[in-house]
Protein backbone atom coordinates (compact mmCIF):
# COMPACT_ATOMS: atom_id res chain seq x y z
CA UNK A 1 0.00 0.00 0.00
CA UNK A 2 1.11 3.51 -0.54
CA UNK A 3 0.19 6.43 2.02
CA UNK A 4 0.41 10.28 2.24
CA UNK A 5 1.08 11.30 5.43
CA UNK A 6 0.09 15.17 5.65
CA UNK A 7 2.25 16.90 8.71
CA UNK A 8 -0.25 19.24 10.07
CA UNK A 9 1.59 19.40 14.18
CA UNK A 10 3.25 23.05 14.11
CA UNK A 11 1.17 25.66 16.09
CA UNK A 12 2.81 28.61 13.60
CA UNK A 13 5.19 30.19 16.59
CA UNK A 14 7.29 31.53 13.52
CA UNK A 15 4.02 33.29 12.23
CA UNK A 16 4.54 35.75 14.78
CA UNK A 17 1.04 36.46 16.89
CA UNK A 18 -1.37 35.15 15.20
CA UNK A 19 -4.47 32.51 16.74
CA UNK A 20 -4.32 29.90 14.81
CA UNK A 21 -1.27 27.60 13.32
CA UNK A 22 0.21 28.59 10.13
CA UNK A 23 -1.49 25.54 8.47
CA UNK A 24 -4.81 27.23 8.24
CA UNK A 25 -4.09 30.81 7.44
CA UNK A 26 -5.23 31.53 3.91
CA UNK A 27 -3.59 31.40 0.20
CA UNK A 28 -6.09 32.92 -2.04
CA UNK A 29 -9.13 32.34 0.32
CA UNK A 30 -8.27 28.77 1.42
CA UNK A 31 -6.86 27.35 4.21
CA UNK A 32 -2.87 26.51 2.93
CA UNK A 33 -3.30 23.02 4.10
CA UNK A 34 -6.32 22.40 1.55
CA UNK A 35 -4.66 23.43 -1.36
CA UNK A 36 -1.84 20.58 0.06
CA UNK A 37 -4.47 18.04 0.27
CA UNK A 38 -5.66 18.60 -2.84
CA UNK A 39 -2.51 17.54 -4.65
CA UNK A 40 -2.37 14.22 -2.72
CA UNK A 41 -6.05 13.62 -3.65
CA UNK A 42 -5.01 14.21 -7.51
CA UNK A 43 -2.93 11.01 -7.42
CA UNK A 44 -4.50 8.27 -7.55
CA UNK A 45 -1.43 6.04 -6.35
CA UNK A 46 -2.32 6.68 -2.64
CA UNK A 47 -4.60 4.27 -0.69
CA UNK A 48 -4.71 6.48 2.53
CA UNK A 49 -4.20 10.22 3.05
CA UNK A 50 -3.34 11.11 6.55
CA UNK A 51 -3.78 14.34 7.63
CA UNK A 52 -1.66 14.49 11.23
CA UNK A 53 -3.23 17.61 13.70
CA UNK A 54 -2.11 18.79 16.50
CA UNK A 55 -5.27 16.97 19.14
CA UNK A 56 -7.13 20.55 20.01
CA UNK A 57 -6.92 21.51 16.36
CA UNK A 58 -8.76 17.80 14.85
CA UNK A 59 -12.20 19.16 14.64
CA UNK A 60 -11.14 22.20 12.66
CA UNK A 61 -9.16 20.42 10.75
CA UNK A 62 -12.15 17.89 9.89
CA UNK A 63 -14.48 20.61 9.20
CA UNK A 64 -12.30 22.48 6.51
CA UNK A 65 -11.75 19.23 4.95
CA UNK A 66 -15.51 18.99 4.71
CA UNK A 67 -15.67 22.12 3.69
CA UNK A 68 -13.89 22.87 0.73
CA UNK A 69 -13.17 18.97 -0.21
CA UNK A 70 -16.55 16.52 -0.72
CA UNK A 71 -16.08 13.15 0.08
CA UNK A 72 -12.45 11.38 -0.14
CA UNK A 73 -12.85 8.35 1.77
CA UNK A 74 -9.30 8.10 1.48
CA UNK A 75 -8.63 11.11 3.70
CA UNK A 76 -8.24 10.17 7.58
CA UNK A 77 -7.46 13.01 10.57
CA UNK A 78 -5.22 11.79 12.94
CA UNK A 79 -3.23 13.21 16.05
CA UNK A 80 0.02 14.14 16.05
CA UNK A 81 3.00 13.56 18.48
CA UNK A 82 5.01 15.84 20.49
CA UNK A 83 7.78 16.53 17.65
CA UNK A 84 7.86 15.71 14.04
CA UNK A 85 9.18 12.06 14.05
CA UNK A 86 6.50 11.07 16.89
CA UNK A 87 3.66 12.60 14.90
CA UNK A 88 4.86 10.39 11.69
CA UNK A 89 4.89 7.63 13.91
CA UNK A 90 1.37 8.64 15.13
CA UNK A 91 0.16 8.09 11.43
CA UNK A 92 2.03 4.45 10.98
CA UNK A 93 0.67 3.54 14.51
CA UNK A 94 -2.91 4.27 13.28
CA UNK A 95 -2.33 2.48 9.50
CA UNK A 96 -0.68 -0.91 11.46
CA UNK A 97 -4.12 -0.96 13.44
CA UNK A 98 -6.49 -0.27 10.86
CA UNK A 99 -4.55 -2.30 7.90
CA UNK A 100 -1.54 -3.96 9.11
CA UNK A 101 2.03 -3.07 7.58
CA UNK A 102 3.65 -5.42 4.97
CA UNK A 103 7.23 -5.54 3.35
CA UNK A 104 6.56 -3.11 0.79
CA UNK A 105 4.43 -0.25 2.06
CA UNK A 106 5.57 2.88 2.03
CA UNK A 107 4.70 6.54 2.87
CA UNK A 108 5.27 10.03 1.60
CA UNK A 109 5.17 12.58 4.19
CA UNK A 110 4.90 16.40 3.70
CA UNK A 111 4.56 19.55 5.13
CA UNK A 112 1.12 20.53 5.41
CA UNK A 113 2.16 24.27 4.82
CA UNK A 114 4.08 23.15 1.29
CA UNK A 115 1.14 23.82 -1.16
CA UNK A 116 3.68 24.03 -4.33
CA UNK A 117 4.68 21.21 -4.58
CA UNK A 118 4.39 19.16 -8.40
CA UNK A 119 2.79 15.95 -9.66
CA UNK A 120 6.46 15.02 -10.78
CA UNK A 121 7.75 15.56 -7.20
CA UNK A 122 4.90 13.21 -5.47
CA UNK A 123 5.29 10.62 -8.22
CA UNK A 124 8.97 10.40 -8.50
CA UNK A 125 9.25 9.82 -4.14
CA UNK A 126 6.50 7.41 -5.07
CA UNK A 127 8.86 5.37 -7.45
CA UNK A 128 12.19 6.39 -5.42
CA UNK A 129 10.80 4.76 -1.85
CA UNK A 130 9.64 1.76 -3.91
CA UNK A 131 12.92 1.18 -5.13
CA UNK A 132 15.15 2.42 -2.82
CA UNK A 133 13.37 2.64 0.69
CA UNK A 134 13.87 6.12 1.48
CA UNK A 135 13.82 9.27 -0.45
CA UNK A 136 14.56 13.30 0.38
CA UNK A 137 13.45 15.96 -1.78
CA UNK A 138 15.92 18.69 -2.23
CA UNK A 139 16.90 21.75 -4.33
CA UNK A 140 20.55 22.62 -4.69
CA UNK A 141 22.25 25.33 -2.30
CA UNK A 142 21.41 28.51 -3.70
CA UNK A 143 23.12 30.12 -1.15
CA UNK A 144 27.21 29.49 0.31
CA UNK A 145 26.25 27.37 3.19
CA UNK A 146 28.05 28.81 6.30
CA UNK A 147 28.82 26.64 9.23
CA UNK A 148 29.41 27.96 12.56
CA UNK A 149 29.01 25.78 15.94
CA UNK A 150 28.97 28.82 18.23
CA UNK A 151 27.17 31.24 16.56
CA UNK A 152 30.29 33.95 16.47
CA UNK A 153 32.74 32.15 14.05
CA UNK A 154 32.98 30.45 11.01
CA UNK A 155 33.99 26.65 11.57
CA UNK A 156 33.78 25.54 8.30
CA UNK A 157 32.38 26.48 4.63
CA UNK A 158 31.76 23.09 3.26
CA UNK A 159 31.66 23.11 -0.76
CA UNK A 160 28.26 24.48 -2.67
CA UNK A 161 28.55 22.15 -5.20
CA UNK A 162 27.90 19.43 -3.13
CA UNK A 163 25.08 21.25 -0.93
CA UNK A 164 21.59 20.72 -0.91
CA UNK A 165 18.33 22.07 0.63
CA UNK A 166 15.65 19.97 2.47
CA UNK A 167 12.01 20.41 1.00
CA UNK A 168 9.30 17.58 1.41
CA UNK A 169 8.53 15.15 0.92
CA UNK A 170 10.06 12.44 2.62
CA UNK A 171 9.33 9.60 2.01
CA UNK A 172 10.21 5.94 3.73
CA UNK A 173 9.32 1.99 3.34
CA UNK A 174 7.37 2.08 6.23
CA UNK A 175 8.92 -0.84 7.91
CA UNK A 176 12.55 0.04 7.68
CA UNK A 177 12.00 3.66 9.06
CA UNK A 178 9.72 2.18 12.40
CA UNK A 179 12.42 -0.74 13.14
CA UNK A 180 15.37 2.51 12.67
CA UNK A 181 13.40 4.63 14.63
CA UNK A 182 12.65 2.27 17.41
CA UNK A 183 16.25 1.22 17.82
CA UNK A 184 16.66 4.83 18.59
CA UNK A 185 17.40 5.79 22.77
CA UNK A 186 15.29 8.76 24.09
CA UNK A 187 18.02 10.64 23.70
CA UNK A 188 18.91 10.18 20.13
CA UNK A 189 15.30 10.47 19.48
CA UNK A 190 15.13 14.11 20.90
CA UNK A 191 18.38 15.29 18.82
CA UNK A 192 17.51 13.35 15.78
CA UNK A 193 14.19 15.31 14.29
CA UNK A 194 14.88 14.19 10.67
CA UNK A 195 13.50 11.12 9.41
CA UNK A 196 16.01 11.17 6.56
CA UNK A 197 18.87 11.82 8.83
CA UNK A 198 17.98 8.62 11.00
CA UNK A 199 17.68 6.64 7.79
CA UNK A 200 21.12 8.10 6.63
CA UNK A 201 22.67 7.32 10.27
CA UNK A 202 21.23 3.81 10.01
CA UNK A 203 22.93 3.24 6.87
CA UNK A 204 20.42 3.70 4.71
CA UNK A 205 21.32 5.10 0.99
CA UNK A 206 18.32 7.99 0.84
CA UNK A 207 17.85 8.95 -2.92
CA UNK A 208 17.76 12.58 -3.48
CA UNK A 209 14.28 13.73 -5.66
CA UNK A 210 15.10 17.05 -7.24
CA UNK A 211 12.44 19.44 -5.46
CA UNK A 212 11.79 22.88 -7.15
CA UNK A 213 12.78 26.52 -5.78
CA UNK A 214 9.05 27.43 -5.70
CA UNK A 215 8.20 24.29 -2.90
CA UNK A 216 8.73 26.48 -0.20
CA UNK A 217 7.45 26.30 3.12
CA UNK A 218 4.87 28.83 4.47
CA UNK A 219 6.04 29.44 8.06
CA UNK A 220 6.34 33.27 8.45
CA UNK A 221 4.51 36.09 7.28
CA UNK A 222 6.76 37.21 4.62
CA UNK A 223 6.77 33.24 3.42
CA UNK A 224 2.84 33.95 3.32
CA UNK A 225 3.09 37.35 1.17
CA UNK A 226 5.20 35.60 -1.27
CA UNK A 227 2.98 32.96 -1.68
CA UNK A 228 -0.03 35.03 -2.05
CA UNK A 229 1.87 37.18 -4.80
CA UNK A 230 2.54 34.64 -6.68
CA UNK A 231 -1.13 33.22 -7.16
CA UNK A 232 -2.09 36.16 -7.86
CA UNK A 233 0.05 37.40 -10.58
CA UNK A 234 -1.30 34.31 -12.57
CA UNK A 235 -4.95 35.52 -11.42
CA UNK A 236 -6.77 36.70 -14.74
CA UNK A 237 -5.84 34.35 -17.44
CA UNK B 1 -5.44 23.77 -5.21
CA UNK B 2 -2.62 25.43 -6.67
CA UNK B 3 -1.63 24.27 -10.23
CA UNK B 4 1.82 24.80 -12.31
CA UNK B 5 1.36 26.31 -16.06
CA UNK B 6 4.15 26.20 -17.92
CA UNK B 7 4.24 29.04 -19.85
CA UNK B 8 5.63 30.25 -22.77
CA UNK B 9 6.63 34.39 -22.25
CA UNK B 10 8.92 35.06 -24.83
CA UNK B 11 10.58 33.32 -28.06
CA UNK B 12 12.01 30.40 -26.60
CA UNK B 13 11.43 30.43 -23.13
CA UNK B 14 9.44 29.05 -20.84
CA UNK B 15 8.17 29.83 -16.92
CA UNK B 16 5.96 28.57 -14.16
CA UNK B 17 2.96 30.03 -13.06
CA UNK B 18 0.62 29.37 -10.63
CA UNK B 19 -3.17 29.33 -10.69
CA UNK B 20 -5.67 28.60 -7.58
CA UNK B 21 -8.19 26.28 -8.91
CA UNK B 22 -10.95 24.59 -6.90
CA UNK B 23 -12.15 20.60 -7.19
CA UNK B 24 -15.40 21.28 -6.17
CA UNK B 25 -16.79 22.51 -9.87
CA UNK B 26 -18.17 21.03 -12.83
CA UNK B 27 -14.80 20.89 -14.56
CA UNK B 28 -13.17 17.17 -14.58
CA UNK B 29 -9.77 16.94 -13.50
CA UNK B 30 -7.16 15.65 -16.15
CA UNK B 31 -2.74 14.86 -15.64
CA UNK B 32 -1.91 15.13 -19.18
CA UNK B 33 0.06 11.91 -19.49
CA UNK B 34 1.40 12.59 -23.35
CA UNK B 35 1.55 15.50 -25.59
CA UNK B 36 2.41 16.40 -29.13
CA UNK B 37 4.16 19.43 -31.01
CA UNK B 38 2.07 20.69 -33.55
CA UNK B 39 4.00 23.44 -36.25
CA UNK B 40 1.09 26.05 -34.92
CA UNK B 41 3.11 25.66 -31.43
CA UNK B 42 6.66 25.87 -33.43
CA UNK B 43 5.26 29.39 -34.73
CA UNK B 44 4.79 30.68 -31.00
CA UNK B 45 7.88 28.77 -29.68
CA UNK B 46 10.53 30.44 -32.79
CA UNK B 47 8.61 33.27 -32.21
CA UNK B 48 7.67 33.74 -36.34
CA UNK B 49 4.23 34.60 -35.61
CA UNK B 50 4.74 38.13 -35.47
CA UNK B 51 5.45 40.51 -33.25
CA UNK B 52 1.51 41.76 -32.69
CA UNK B 53 0.32 38.37 -32.11
CA UNK B 54 2.91 37.41 -29.94
CA UNK B 55 2.40 40.48 -27.49
CA UNK B 56 -1.52 40.03 -27.62
CA UNK B 57 -1.24 36.11 -26.63
CA UNK B 58 1.29 35.81 -24.67
CA UNK B 59 2.24 34.62 -21.66
CA UNK B 60 0.21 31.56 -22.73
CA UNK B 61 0.63 27.46 -22.10
CA UNK B 62 1.49 26.12 -25.75
CA UNK B 63 0.23 22.20 -26.77
CA UNK B 64 -3.42 21.56 -27.94
CA UNK B 65 -2.79 17.81 -29.23
CA UNK B 66 -2.30 15.89 -25.96
CA UNK B 67 -4.12 12.27 -24.08
CA UNK B 68 -4.20 12.33 -20.28
CA UNK B 69 -6.19 10.62 -17.47
CA UNK B 70 -9.23 11.54 -15.27
CA UNK B 71 -7.67 12.14 -11.78
CA UNK B 72 -10.89 14.00 -10.49
CA UNK B 73 -14.55 14.27 -10.84
CA UNK B 74 -16.61 15.86 -8.32
CA UNK B 75 -19.37 14.68 -10.10
CA UNK B 76 -18.12 11.29 -10.33
CA UNK B 77 -18.94 10.27 -13.84
CA UNK B 78 -15.48 10.13 -15.24
CA UNK B 79 -13.43 7.24 -13.19
CA UNK B 80 -10.48 7.93 -11.47
CA UNK B 81 -7.33 6.37 -14.26
CA UNK B 82 -10.18 6.56 -17.56
CA UNK B 83 -7.87 8.02 -20.15
CA UNK B 84 -8.99 10.38 -22.19
CA UNK B 85 -8.14 12.53 -25.36
CA UNK B 86 -8.98 16.60 -24.77
CA UNK B 87 -10.31 18.36 -26.49
CA UNK B 88 -8.80 21.82 -27.55
CA UNK B 89 -11.60 23.86 -28.86
CA UNK B 90 -14.18 25.48 -26.02
CA UNK B 91 -17.11 27.19 -27.70
CA UNK B 92 -18.88 29.30 -25.80
CA UNK B 93 -22.13 28.92 -27.53
CA UNK B 94 -24.26 26.89 -29.55
CA UNK B 95 -25.32 27.28 -33.38
CA UNK B 96 -27.68 25.35 -35.66
CA UNK B 97 -25.67 26.01 -38.40
CA UNK B 98 -22.30 26.98 -37.76
CA UNK B 99 -20.10 24.18 -36.05
CA UNK B 100 -18.11 24.78 -32.86
CA UNK B 101 -14.79 25.73 -34.39
CA UNK B 102 -16.40 28.02 -36.70
CA UNK B 103 -17.90 30.55 -33.86
CA UNK B 104 -16.01 33.44 -33.48
CA UNK B 105 -16.79 33.32 -29.90
CA UNK B 106 -14.52 29.59 -29.16
CA UNK B 107 -11.81 29.61 -27.30
CA UNK B 108 -8.93 27.63 -28.76
CA UNK B 109 -6.37 26.36 -26.41
CA UNK B 110 -2.22 27.48 -27.21
CA UNK B 111 -3.79 30.27 -29.40
CA UNK B 112 -4.93 33.01 -27.12
CA UNK B 113 -5.84 30.19 -24.17
CA UNK B 114 -3.82 27.76 -22.19
CA UNK B 115 -2.67 24.73 -23.73
CA UNK B 116 -2.05 21.66 -21.76
CA UNK B 117 0.98 22.45 -20.67
CA UNK B 118 0.28 21.91 -17.13
CA UNK B 119 0.27 20.17 -14.14
CA UNK B 120 -3.36 19.35 -14.19
CA UNK B 121 -5.95 20.22 -16.90
CA UNK B 122 -9.23 21.20 -15.83
CA UNK B 123 -11.93 20.90 -18.57
CA UNK B 124 -15.87 20.79 -19.36
CA UNK B 125 -17.13 17.22 -19.08
CA UNK B 126 -17.92 17.67 -22.71
CA UNK B 127 -14.11 18.49 -23.72
CA UNK B 128 -12.66 14.84 -23.39
CA UNK B 129 -13.72 11.66 -25.29
CA UNK B 130 -12.81 8.70 -23.40
CA UNK B 131 -9.91 6.01 -24.90
CA UNK B 132 -9.28 2.24 -25.56
CA UNK B 133 -7.30 1.42 -22.66
CA UNK B 134 -4.99 -0.36 -24.99
CA UNK B 135 -4.33 2.41 -27.69
CA UNK B 136 -0.69 2.98 -28.36
CA UNK B 137 -0.54 6.36 -26.08
CA UNK B 138 2.18 7.76 -28.68
CA UNK B 139 -0.40 7.93 -31.63
CA UNK B 140 -3.65 8.93 -29.29
CA UNK B 141 -1.19 12.32 -28.31
CA UNK B 142 -1.73 13.29 -32.04
CA UNK B 143 -5.58 12.41 -32.04
CA UNK B 144 -6.12 16.47 -32.36
CA UNK B 145 -4.49 16.56 -35.77
CA UNK B 146 -6.33 13.37 -36.95
CA UNK B 147 -9.51 14.82 -36.28
CA UNK B 148 -8.42 17.94 -38.43
CA UNK B 149 -8.78 15.47 -41.59
CA UNK B 150 -12.17 13.54 -39.98
CA UNK B 151 -13.57 17.26 -40.13
CA UNK B 152 -12.62 18.09 -43.19
CA UNK B 153 -13.96 14.71 -44.94
CA UNK B 154 -17.22 15.21 -42.97
CA UNK B 155 -17.24 18.70 -44.37
CA UNK B 156 -16.02 17.04 -48.04
CA UNK B 157 -18.78 14.58 -47.43
CA UNK B 158 -21.50 16.99 -47.57
CA UNK B 159 -20.13 19.57 -50.19
CA UNK B 160 -18.88 17.37 -52.78
CA UNK B 161 -20.13 15.46 -55.71
CA UNK B 162 -20.78 12.04 -55.46
CA UNK B 163 -18.21 10.72 -58.17
CA UNK B 164 -15.00 9.69 -56.17
CA UNK B 165 -12.95 7.61 -58.21
CA UNK B 166 -9.66 9.35 -57.60
CA UNK B 167 -7.96 11.51 -54.66
CA UNK B 168 -5.36 13.87 -54.89
CA UNK B 169 -3.39 14.53 -51.96
CA UNK B 170 -1.04 17.01 -52.10
CA UNK B 171 1.76 16.93 -49.31
CA UNK B 172 4.12 14.45 -48.03
CA UNK B 173 4.26 16.00 -44.38
CA UNK B 174 2.15 14.27 -41.44
CA UNK B 175 -0.90 15.69 -42.65
CA UNK B 176 -0.57 14.28 -46.10
CA UNK B 177 0.40 11.01 -44.62
CA UNK B 178 -2.79 11.02 -41.93
CA UNK B 179 -4.99 12.41 -44.87
CA UNK B 180 -4.10 9.76 -47.58
CA UNK B 181 -4.65 7.16 -44.69
CA UNK B 182 -7.91 7.97 -43.82
CA UNK B 183 -8.78 8.61 -47.56
CA UNK B 184 -7.52 5.26 -48.42
CA UNK B 185 -9.19 3.46 -45.35
CA UNK B 186 -12.70 5.37 -46.12
CA UNK B 187 -12.90 4.80 -49.67
CA UNK B 188 -10.85 1.64 -50.32
CA UNK B 189 -11.96 1.28 -53.61
CA UNK B 190 -10.75 4.89 -54.81
CA UNK B 191 -7.66 5.47 -56.29
CA UNK B 192 -5.64 7.52 -53.59
CA UNK B 193 -2.84 9.90 -55.52
CA UNK B 194 0.18 11.42 -53.48
CA UNK B 195 1.50 14.39 -54.91
CA UNK B 196 5.15 15.38 -53.26
CA UNK B 197 8.64 16.90 -53.53
CA UNK B 198 10.84 14.53 -50.47
CA UNK B 199 11.25 11.11 -51.76
CA UNK B 200 12.25 9.49 -48.49
CA UNK B 201 9.05 10.76 -47.25
CA UNK B 202 7.12 9.51 -50.21
CA UNK B 203 8.06 6.29 -49.34
CA UNK B 204 6.35 6.10 -46.18
CA UNK B 205 3.23 6.25 -48.13
CA UNK B 206 2.86 2.61 -48.35
CA UNK B 207 -0.77 2.02 -48.90
CA UNK B 208 -1.35 4.46 -51.95
CA UNK B 209 -2.25 3.46 -55.54
CA UNK B 210 0.44 6.31 -56.97
CA UNK B 211 3.06 8.79 -55.74
CA UNK B 212 4.07 11.78 -57.96
CA UNK B 213 6.51 14.03 -57.73
CA UNK B 214 5.25 17.86 -57.71
CA UNK B 215 7.43 18.49 -60.18
CA UNK B 216 7.38 15.59 -62.50
CA UNK B 217 3.29 14.66 -63.07
CA UNK B 218 2.55 13.09 -66.33
CA UNK B 219 0.36 15.04 -68.43
CA UNK B 220 -2.84 12.67 -68.37
CA UNK B 221 -3.33 12.17 -64.55
CA UNK B 222 -6.29 13.70 -63.62
CA UNK B 223 -8.30 13.69 -59.77
CA UNK B 224 -12.38 14.27 -58.73
CA UNK B 225 -11.05 15.48 -56.01
CA UNK B 226 -7.96 16.69 -53.92
CA UNK B 227 -6.94 17.71 -49.98
CA UNK B 228 -4.34 19.95 -49.83
CA UNK B 229 -2.13 19.45 -47.17
CA UNK B 230 0.93 21.26 -48.32
CA UNK B 231 0.63 24.68 -45.49
CA UNK B 232 2.80 27.69 -45.29
CA UNK B 233 4.19 29.42 -49.13
CA UNK B 234 3.97 25.56 -50.93
CA UNK B 235 0.16 25.88 -49.88
CA UNK B 236 -0.21 28.46 -53.05
CA UNK B 237 1.78 25.90 -56.03
CA UNK B 238 -0.23 23.12 -54.52
CA UNK B 239 -3.50 24.62 -54.65
CA UNK B 240 -2.85 26.14 -58.37
CA UNK B 241 -1.56 22.19 -59.36
CA UNK B 242 -4.78 20.71 -58.25
CA UNK B 243 -6.61 23.30 -60.16
CA UNK B 244 -4.72 22.13 -63.28
CA UNK B 245 -5.26 18.10 -62.57
CA UNK B 246 -9.01 17.88 -61.28
CA UNK B 247 -11.40 17.52 -63.66
CA UNK B 248 -14.51 19.47 -63.49
CA UNK B 249 -16.81 20.57 -61.13
CA UNK B 250 -14.72 19.05 -58.32
CA UNK B 251 -14.38 20.13 -54.87
CA UNK B 252 -10.94 21.29 -53.05
CA UNK B 253 -10.47 20.94 -49.39
CA UNK B 254 -7.94 23.26 -48.08
CA UNK B 255 -5.97 22.40 -44.69
CA UNK B 256 -2.70 23.79 -44.68
CA UNK B 257 -2.48 26.58 -42.99
CA UNK B 258 -0.21 30.13 -44.45
CA UNK B 259 0.89 32.49 -42.49
CA UNK B 260 0.70 34.91 -45.46
CA UNK B 261 -2.19 35.42 -48.64
CA UNK B 262 -1.85 33.41 -51.60
CA UNK B 263 -2.72 33.91 -55.18
CA UNK B 264 -4.94 31.17 -56.73
CA UNK B 265 -5.75 31.26 -60.09
CA UNK B 266 -9.54 31.59 -59.94
CA UNK B 267 -10.05 32.17 -63.35
CA UNK B 268 -9.68 28.30 -63.48
CA UNK B 269 -11.64 27.60 -60.48
CA UNK B 270 -14.52 29.55 -62.20
CA UNK B 271 -13.89 27.50 -65.90
CA UNK B 272 -14.03 24.30 -63.83
CA UNK B 273 -16.70 25.24 -61.74
CA UNK B 274 -14.68 24.20 -58.83
CA UNK B 275 -15.63 23.98 -55.19
CA UNK B 276 -13.15 25.18 -52.46
CA UNK B 277 -13.85 23.80 -48.85
CA UNK B 278 -11.61 25.68 -46.42
CA UNK B 279 -11.94 23.89 -43.27
CA UNK B 280 -9.91 24.70 -39.90
CA UNK B 281 -10.00 22.66 -36.21
CA UNK B 282 -12.14 20.63 -35.23
CA UNK B 283 -14.75 19.89 -32.65
CA UNK B 284 -15.64 17.19 -29.99
CA UNK B 285 -17.86 15.68 -32.75
CA UNK B 286 -14.62 14.91 -34.99
CA UNK B 287 -12.90 13.82 -31.74
CA UNK B 288 -15.72 10.97 -31.50
CA UNK B 289 -15.91 10.10 -34.72
CA UNK B 290 -11.61 9.76 -34.78
CA UNK B 291 -11.32 7.52 -32.18
CA UNK B 292 -14.57 5.32 -33.30
CA UNK B 293 -12.54 5.26 -36.75
CA UNK B 294 -9.19 3.88 -35.06
CA UNK B 295 -11.13 1.77 -32.66
CA UNK B 296 -12.69 0.03 -36.08
CA UNK B 297 -9.58 -0.04 -38.23
CA UNK B 298 -7.16 -1.09 -35.96
CA UNK B 299 -4.94 -1.48 -39.02
CA UNK B 300 -5.03 2.66 -39.41
CA UNK B 301 -3.09 3.44 -35.96
CA UNK B 302 -0.17 0.85 -36.60
CA UNK B 303 0.29 2.96 -39.76
CA UNK B 304 -0.07 6.05 -37.77
CA UNK B 305 2.79 4.73 -35.29
CA UNK B 306 5.29 5.95 -38.62
CA UNK B 307 4.23 8.97 -37.78
CA UNK B 308 5.98 8.95 -34.34
CA UNK B 309 8.98 10.68 -34.79
CA UNK B 310 10.49 10.80 -31.41
CA UNK B 311 9.85 10.53 -27.86
CA UNK B 312 11.00 12.58 -24.87
CA UNK B 313 10.40 12.22 -21.68
CA UNK B 314 9.53 15.58 -19.84
CA UNK B 315 10.55 16.34 -16.33
CA UNK B 316 12.35 19.82 -16.33
CA UNK B 317 11.38 22.83 -18.47
CA UNK B 318 14.75 22.25 -19.94
CA UNK B 319 13.31 19.49 -21.41
CA UNK B 320 10.24 21.19 -22.50
CA UNK B 321 12.76 23.12 -24.80
CA UNK B 322 15.14 20.43 -25.60
CA UNK B 323 11.82 18.61 -27.15
CA UNK B 324 10.85 22.02 -29.13
CA UNK B 325 14.55 22.38 -30.66
CA UNK B 326 14.30 18.95 -31.26
CA UNK B 327 11.47 18.72 -32.95
CA UNK B 328 12.96 21.98 -35.13
CA UNK B 329 15.15 19.85 -36.53
CA UNK B 330 13.00 17.09 -37.49
CA UNK B 331 11.87 16.43 -40.72
CA UNK B 332 9.57 13.68 -40.43
CA UNK B 333 6.95 12.99 -37.87
CA UNK B 334 5.83 13.99 -34.58
CA UNK B 335 7.47 14.80 -31.53
CA UNK B 336 5.66 13.47 -28.51
CA UNK B 337 6.77 14.93 -24.56
CA UNK B 338 6.11 11.87 -21.90
CA UNK B 339 4.79 14.60 -19.67
CA UNK B 340 6.07 13.40 -16.03
CA UNK B 341 6.88 17.27 -14.78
Amino acid sequence: MIYAEILAGGKGTRMGNINMPKQFLTLNNKPIIIHTIEKFILNDRFDKILVVSPKEWIIHTKDIIKKYIAGDDRIVVVEGGKDRNDSIMSGINYIEKSFGLNDDDVIVTHDSVRPFLTHRIIEENIDSALEYRAVDTVIEAIDTIIESTDGEIISNIPVRSSMYQGQTPQSFNIKMLVDHYHSLSDEQKNILTDACKICALKGENVKLVKGEVFNIKVTTPYDLKVANAIIQESIGR
Amino acid sequence: MINQVYRLVSPRQFEVTYNDESLQTDYVVVRPTHLSICAADQRYYTGTRGKQTMAKKLPMALIHEGIGKVVYDAKGEFKTGTPVVMVPNIPTEEDDIIAENYLRSSKFRSSGYDGFMQDYVFLKRDRLVQLPEDMSPHVAAFIELITITMHALVRFEQKAHSRRDTFGVWGDGNLGFISALILKKRYPNSKIYLFGKTKYKMEHFSFIDEAYNIDEIPEDVRIDHAFECAGGKGSQDAINQIIDYIHPEGSIAILGVSEYPVEINTRMILEKGLTVIGSSRSGKADFVNTVEFMKEIPEVVEYLELLVGSVHEVRTIQDIIDAFEKDLTTSWGKTIMEWKI
